[in-house]
């Protein structure tokens, strides 16, 4: 048994040595975000009678989907506020920090080979999974530290020491949990592309999972772990069970881990290769060609995953018709659009959402241009007889139009199960119409990955970022008050929120413009620079 | 007729000098050998002759065109083997030969299905499943199959199997027979020493020898095994001769390629029973260049 985990330490050492930088740059950046949202909320939920009516209308359908349940809005002080609007969102990215980092350590060691040289080494069989959990399970430890102590400084109104040690602990216990369940998925697949969509789906799943769960069947939102974590009521009733239930839960994706990883082969997955093509397709006859056949497992996965994804909020509908109808109180405080329902305003906020969401797949397949690149697999093509401008535009157009395929695939789930669920449903032309204006933001971004590959090719990653600027402040822009100009700074801010306010063709045309002259930007530099590692 | 064409290329990347001053020539229907060690600037060169990279200064001209402006137009008429063949994971080998050879703009199916079958390759596992020398016969595969008039090689065979490598060397030949030319790279020094009819030696990004092996055996010494009936006086003295060892009954040493002729005279009168000379090899020529450099 022990020799199973031979040198488990030692290679826990490497890990930490590899991640030096990346961990606590995670860390850091979540605790020191957690602790300024905090800081800031005094000023914007002042006490007295308003903040509870406010509170109040915060008990509904739209955003319990996205925030999770409401806990203590009868009381609505920081502490509840703080776990209220933060700690779903927060948990969440720190799922994503632990597929990331466990993938890293694990099937992509292993894709690369480097496991194989490690392996070679007196190192036990289970030694690399073990010490990358054990690496994660101290990460998240820290991370929960790190976000706890703040916290409980701070000392605002209902923010106490045992709350904000649940608070972190609720983070930690989601982010091994999550470290676990992606170890599982790391021994199913031979590479770690597979691997991740696994755990990206499985993470999406929770999430929708504890939606629908929170508005209609509490227990469908204690199967989804995201779901369960919530139930711990932090800085309300601190409850602890949820966290003890969760993290005995991440022993089982352990341990058959560690089992499948002891039985199978060295680089094989447990899900098998089948043989291939001896010739290539039709298709696969040009760059274009080439593009869709190394994209085609992604798009489709995306594609069924956003269609699911808008069905799920348009289950949610009836429940939010409902609410506006019943409330009084609702009535009274939020006739400030004229003319438009509640419904119509959480359709609104979630095409933006959505179209944020189409953005990923679509720049996943104009950034897997730079992928090749570094992969040294460009220069085939290159060597062949294809330009530079014609590679990039190969990239380019399955991105554009997988960018309005998301974008549309999701609304039409949307609208087909908001249809089923709602009396009075609104109009699927219109609906399509609404989510088509988001697309050229889309594009933007599109535009803006290419001008980074163009000129920056070290620094692609920065879309990401803006996108994640994009969708925090209009997922939070309203909830924190945040002023105005932030949200100007994306290219989501700019466009009117369909079907509140009128569209103009004009504003629709200047997106599209942008993101041409972003994408005129990216071949131009693509076409002068070095093909660099 | 030079067919690729390096004049006085100088390549940095940021303050470090990749190459400095590069002058290459390779003619119609010939096999010009590259070598040098890993980092000397090998496959710096040939980036710049694809067009993957630009060079600082100096021009590099493929077929008369410039490598790095009409690197479409003469990509249409090479075939390129890199050191290092990295291949979609999820695509088979059978698939991206396929998708080579179209992107070259060629087809030719019975010569590709002939190819396979020579470099006995099963074409239809995932790439990512191959080894490095599957992974280079894909690359190999691909470039023969194509109709080129110029394969540029970079260390071709660094994976292949002996069998293999007999292959390779058979393909390479056929394309000189068919009036190709190719630019081999390459550390595998008895692999450039058969193929090869021109030689240029890259050292820390500049040329340091260039032309035939006979030309460049020329500049170093031959070693020589001598004995004589008389003893020889002042072997070591005299110009041109080193390291010289005795044994029973005659010497070793070596001598100045240029000078092999006076020493000869000189011996002959100590009345000769048995002479070898041996050329150096090219691995000789190689260790030489490099000591003397160092």
């Amino acid at each position: 048994m022990s020799r199973l985990f031979a040198n488990t330490l030692a290679l826990a050492g490497l890990i930490w040595r590899r991640d030096r930088i990346q961990i606590p740059i995670w860390v850091v950046s979540i605790a020191f975000w957690s602790a300024v949202l905090a800081a800031m909320l005094p000023s914007l939920y002042p006490p007295g009678p308003e903040r509870e009516i406010i509170a109040q209308t915060f008990a509904n359908p739209a955003l319990i989907s996205m925030l999770g349940p409401g806990y203590g809005l009868d009381n609505y002080h920081m502490g509840a506020i703080m776990a209220h609007q933060m700690l779903l969102f927060t948990a969440v990215i720190v799922a994503v920090m632990n597929i990331i980092l466990i993938l890293r350590h694990t099937r992509r060691d292993e894709e690369q080979g480097r496991i194989e040289v490690v392996r070679s080494l007196p190192v036990g069989r289970l030694a690399n999974a073990a010490s990358a959990v054990l690496v994660l399970v101290l990460t998240n430890l820290i991370l929960g530290a790190a976000v706890a102590v703040p916290l409980a400084l701070l000392g605002l109104e209902g923010m106490d020491w045992q709350g904000s040690l649940l608070y972190g602990a609720v983070l930690a216990a989601t982010g091994i949990f999550f470290a676990a369940a992606t170890l599982f998925f790391a021994q199913l697949t031979e590479t770690s592309r597979t691997a991740s969509a696994y755990a990206f789906a499985f993470l999406g799943l929770s999430f929708l999972l504890r939606a629908i769960g929170d508005i209609s069947s509490e227990p469908l939102s204690v199967i989804s772990p995201l779901g369960l974590v919530l139930r711990a009521q932090v800085y309300v009733n601190n409850y602890w069970w949820p966290v003890v239930l969760v993290l005995v839960a991440a022993g089982a994706p352990i341990l058959v881990a560690f089992r499948l990883n002891t039985t199978r082969d060295l680089e094989a997955g447990i899900i098998p290769a089948k043989p291939g093509r001896r010739y290539a397709s039709r298709l696969l006859q040009s760059p274009l060609g080439l593009v869709l056949r190394l994209e085609k497992t992604v798009v489709t996965c995306w594609a069924v995953g956003m269609f699911v994804m808008g069905a799920s909020y348009g289950s949610i509908f009836g429940d939010v018709e409902t609410f506006a109808q019943t409330s009084d109180l609702y009535k009274q405080i939020l006739p400030s659009v004229e003319g438009f329902s509640l419904t119509d305003q959480f359709l609104a906020m979630l095409l933006a959402i959505l179209s944020m969401i189409a953005a990923v797949p679509a720049l996943q397949i104009i950034l897997r241009l730079r992928g090749e690149e570094r992969a040294n697999r460009v220069e085939h093509l290159l060597a062949g007889a294809v330009s530079r401008n014609h590679l990039m535009a190969a990239f380019l157009v399955v991105a554009v139009a997988a960018a309005a395929v998301m974008q549309a695939l999701s609304v039409v789930g949307l609208w087909l199960a908001a249809a089923a669920v709602v009396s009075d449903p609104f109009p699927l032309r219109e609906t399509l119409a609404a989510a088509l204006v988001y697309v050229p933001l889309i594009w933007i971004l599109i535009g803006l990955a290419a001008a980074l590959i163009g000129y920056f090719p070290q620094h692609t990653n920065l879309v990401w970022i803006y996108l994640g600027a994009s969708l925090f402040t209009t997922y939070f822009g309203s909830l924190l008050r945040l002023p105005e100009w932030t949200k100007k700074l994306t290219p989501w801010g700019h466009i009117p929120s369909i079907p509140l306010e009128e569209v103009s063709a004009g504003t629709v045309f200047l997106s599209a413009i942008t993101a041409a002259i972003l994408m005129v930007i990216g071949f131009t530099g693509y076409s002068k620079r070095d093909i660099i590692r | 007729m030079a067919i690729l064409k390096v004049n006085d290329v100088t390549k940095k990347f940021g303050s470090v000098t990749a190459l400095d001053g590069i002058s290459l020539e390779v003619r119609q229907g010939e096999i010009y050998g590259f070598i040098g060690p890993n980092g000397a600037g090998k496959t710096t060169t040939i980036r710049i002759l694809l067009g993957i990279i630009k060079a600082n200064s100096g021009s590099a001209q493929i077929f008369g065109m410039d490598a790095w402006r009409d690197a479409v137009e003469i990509h249409k008429r090479i075939a390129y083997v890199p050191g290092e063949v990295s291949l979609w994971p999820n695509l088979t080998g059978g698939e991206v030969i396929d998708l080579f050879v179209k992107l070259r703009g060629g087809h030719n199916k019975p010569r590709r299905d002939e190819l396979i079958e020579r470099f006995d390759l099963d074409p239809t596992k995932k790439c990512g499943t191959y080894s490095k020398g599957n992974r280079q016969k894909v690359a190999l595969i691909a470039a023969f199959a194509a109709d080129a008039d110029l394969y540029i090689l970079d260390e071709p065979t660094s994976g292949l199997d002996p069998l293999m490598e007999l292959v390779f060397q058979e393909c390479v030949r056929e394309a000189k027979a068919a009036g190709k030319s190719v630019l081999l790279s390459s550390h595998i020094l008895s692999e450039v020493e058969k193929l090869c009819d021109r030689v240029s030696i890259i050292r820390r990004g500049r040329i340091i020898e260039s032309g035939s092996l006979d030309e460049l055996r020329h500049l170093t010494r031959t070693k020589v095994r001598v004995q004589t009936a008389k003893p020889i006086p002042n072997l070591n003295d005299i110009p041109g001769v080193h390291d010289v060892e005795e044994f029973p009954g005659g010497f070793t040493f070596q001598v100045d390629s240029p000078r092999l002729g006076e020493v000869i005279r000189y011996i002959s009168s100590c009345e000769i029973t048995a002479l070898e000379s041996t050329p150096p090899t090219l691995e000789e020529l190689f260790i030489h260049h490099y000591q003397r450099e160092g």
